[in-house]
């Protein structure tokens, strides 16, 4: 941005005033923040420090370690249970990742010595099953499926009686995408919840809501709803190799406190990382770059 | 979860009594509320700037129409302002595909929409235009992409281009020409893999692609739910590989579309069609006043003033 220029003008310290607040506000806005999260994070930051002159570097740091510090408390990784099969339930709307991300999970548990097993909950998408097939391949975990047009549910307690009997550790349930606003396709997945307990009425131990690194302040309708009728028990955000910065997280961590477990940064099965609320902070503000 | 452009207002109008012109400060005061309403919306910031200024100046010394509030008729103006932004001043007609086989090129970004969208434009032109249209997919990556556009044709009754597997994205393109000419096809669409805009070694892909078979329309597929990020991906796909036109998909949420203005403003080229679901028919051709609404987060009261 203009706060800063690169090389030599960044060493100039500058007075901390209401202008560079605004300068600052207009930084965190631009990486997807939000207006009353960047407003309420810059007078965090600034307070006690009005008038003061800083330099660029100083002054990123200060509001880099803000954001660190509002982040620090959702940064968790997925809990892991001694209940088997441990139940995670993937969900999200269209396009957010889940699939590649259920790739990544199995790649990574089945790494850490788990016995993990695939339920291809999409039966809507056109050839949503035979992905997520690759990606079990790839993963070496085996994918439980049904016919493209049947109900998800009954294919989730199938799921489950299968993990159960074959004594799983793990079982992730891919879901369809499904936009917050469509009732009748958040009816459907409350659906696979109620079916998911009969089985077993402690499950889904984990709800994982996937967004999308791009998407803008949508995000936070995002996570009302799908924790509203889901049970959102935490976090992924995909797509973080990219330019955006995500910086609706801050917004979400405000108001939700849901963990945040991981994030997306690539396509391929290792490209999944933990999320780390320093790198985080750095990124959205530019401090990784000056 | 956000207040509405109306509803910021009357808080800020409620204090003004006074009818008649809109002063300077009536102005500003108003426009500093326009402006996180857009901002709300996903509007990027130097659009959102840019805009606020230009309103300022239509705003300013206008009468307020008896029967509205001042607020109403700042929203009015916003509103009008922002419809003529998004519908542009060039003749847009339809698409490009005379002379054919005309090639039609589908970029944007991952899990944006392309696939979908490839089967609902073919769809379209078939049912609406009579066209034959070929559907090819140059996305080797992403798992069983060329999968999901051979089901979509069946689906919708679209040939696609039968999958050689281990062909390149360049390959697959020549063979998807040679067989539009060959089988008779008035429209060749190409769907690719999705990439990011610094991605260079397939932004190099694409632009590849593009120079074998010189696509009539390059359409960019961008989810309408995306924020600040939009305008650097207009910008850069446009500038690398050179766009005609936008399709913004997942219209059919509650997001407010903001991503219409900021790539509308900074590219220029035009939003053709919005993307309202799943199912093979939801896409619509582009309307400015809906969006424009959206964007504010209302759309009762533009029909207020316009009848007062
Ligand atoms: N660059 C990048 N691309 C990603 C990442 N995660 C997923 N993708 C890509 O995003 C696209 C969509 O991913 P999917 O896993 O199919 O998304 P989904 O949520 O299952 O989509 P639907 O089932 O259609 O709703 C694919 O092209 C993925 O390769 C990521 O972290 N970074
Ligand atoms: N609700 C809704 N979903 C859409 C719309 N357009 C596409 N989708 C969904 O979005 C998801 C991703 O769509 P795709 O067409 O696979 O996206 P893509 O850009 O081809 O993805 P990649 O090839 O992985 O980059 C799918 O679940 C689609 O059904 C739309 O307008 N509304
Ligand atoms: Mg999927
Ligand atoms: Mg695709």
């Amino acid at each position: 941005g203009r706060l800063v220029g690169r090389g030599s003008g960044s060493e100039q310290r500058r007075t901390l005033d209401d202008d560079m607040l605004e300068q600052l506000e207009e930084l965190l806005i631009a990486a997807d923040m939000g207006v009353d999260t960047a407003l309420r994070v810059t007078a965090n930051m600034a307070e006690g420090r009005l008038g003061k002159k800083l330099s660029a570097r100083e002054i990123k740091e200060l509001l880099a370690a803000e954001v660190a510090r509002v982040m620090e408390q959702v940064a968790k990784p997925m809990p892991i249970y001694a209940h088997r099969p441990q139940v995670v339930l993937v969900v999200g709307v269209n396009g957010s990742g889940k699939t590649t991300t259920i790739g990544k999970l199995a790649s990574q548990f089945k790494a850490a010595g788990k016995n993990v097993v695939i339920a291809a909950g999409d039966t809507f998408r056109a050839a949503a099953v035979e992905q997520l097939q690759v990606w079990g391949e790839r993963a070496g975990v085996p994918v439980l499926t049904a016919p493209e047009g049947s109900d998800p549910a009954s294919l989730a307690y199938d799921a489950m009686t299968q993990a159960q009997a074959d004594g799983a550790d793990l079982l992730l349930i891919d879901t369809a995408g499904r936009l917050q606003n469509r009732a009748d396709l958040m009816e459907e997945l409350s659906k696979i919840i109620r079916v998911i307990r009969k089985k077993d009425e402690t499950a889904p131990h984990n709800t994982l809501l996937v967004l999308d690194a791009t998407t803008g302040q949508n995000a936070l309708n995002q996570v009302e709803i799908f924790q509203k009728l889901a049970d959102v028990s935490g976090l992924v955000m995909t797509k973080l190799d990219g330019t955006a910065k995500g910086g609706v997280l801050v917004a979400l961590a405000d108001k939700f406190a849901l963990p945040i477990h991981a994030i997306g940064v690539g396509e391929q099965i290792d490209d999944l990382a933990p999320f780390d609320p320093e790198e985080f902070a750095a990124a959205l503000t530019g401090l990784d770059q000056s | 979860m956000f207040e509405n452009l109306s509803e910021r207002l009357s808080g800020v109008f409620d204090r003004l009594t006074k009818q008649g012109a809109l002063s300077e400060e009536d102005v500003k005061t108003a426009l500093r509320e326009v402006r996180v309403a857009l901002l709300e919306a996903d509007v990027s910031l130097p659009v959102a700037r840019d805009f606020v200024k230009k309103v300022q100046d239509q705003a300013t010394g206008q009468s307020v129409t008896k029967s509205v509030t001042p607020g109403q008729q700042v929203v009015k103006i916003v509103h009008d302002a922002l419809v003529d932004v998004l519908r542009g001043d060039e003749d847009l007609g339809t698409l490009k595909i005379d002379n054919p086989p005309a090639p039609i090129l589908m970029v944007g970004l991952q899990g944006s929409g392309k696939t979908t969208t490839t089967g609902k434009l073919a769809k379209r032109l078939k049912d609406k235009e009579g066209k034959r249209v070929l559907m090819a997919s140059l996305d080797v990556y992403r798992p069983a992409a060329m999968d999901q556009l051979a089901v979509l044709g069946a689906q919708i009754g679209v040939d696609t281009l039968p999958i050689v597997a281990g062909q390149k994205p360049v390959d697959i393109a020549k063979r998807a020409k040679q067989q539009a000419a060959l089988g008779g096809y008035d429209v060749y669409m190409l769907d690719t893999a999705g990439r990011l805009q610094i991605d260079e070694v397939l932004m190099q892909e694409v632009e590849d692609v593009r120079d074998v078979v010189s696509p009539r329309e390059t359409l960019l597929v961008v989810d309408g739910l995306t924020g600040q990020v939009a305008v650097e991906v207009a910008e850069e796909f446009d500038a690398k590989i050179g766009i005609s036109g936008v399709v913004l998909t997942r219209m059919d949420g509650d997001g407010r579309g903001g991503a219409a203005l900021s790539m509308r403003a900074v590219t220029g080229k035009p939003i053709r069609f919005v993307g309202l679901g799943e199912k093979m028919d939801a896409i619509e051709t582009f309307e400015p006043e809906r969006v424009a609404g959206r964007i504010l987060g209302m759309g009762d009261i533009v029909a207020l003033v316009e009848k007062a």
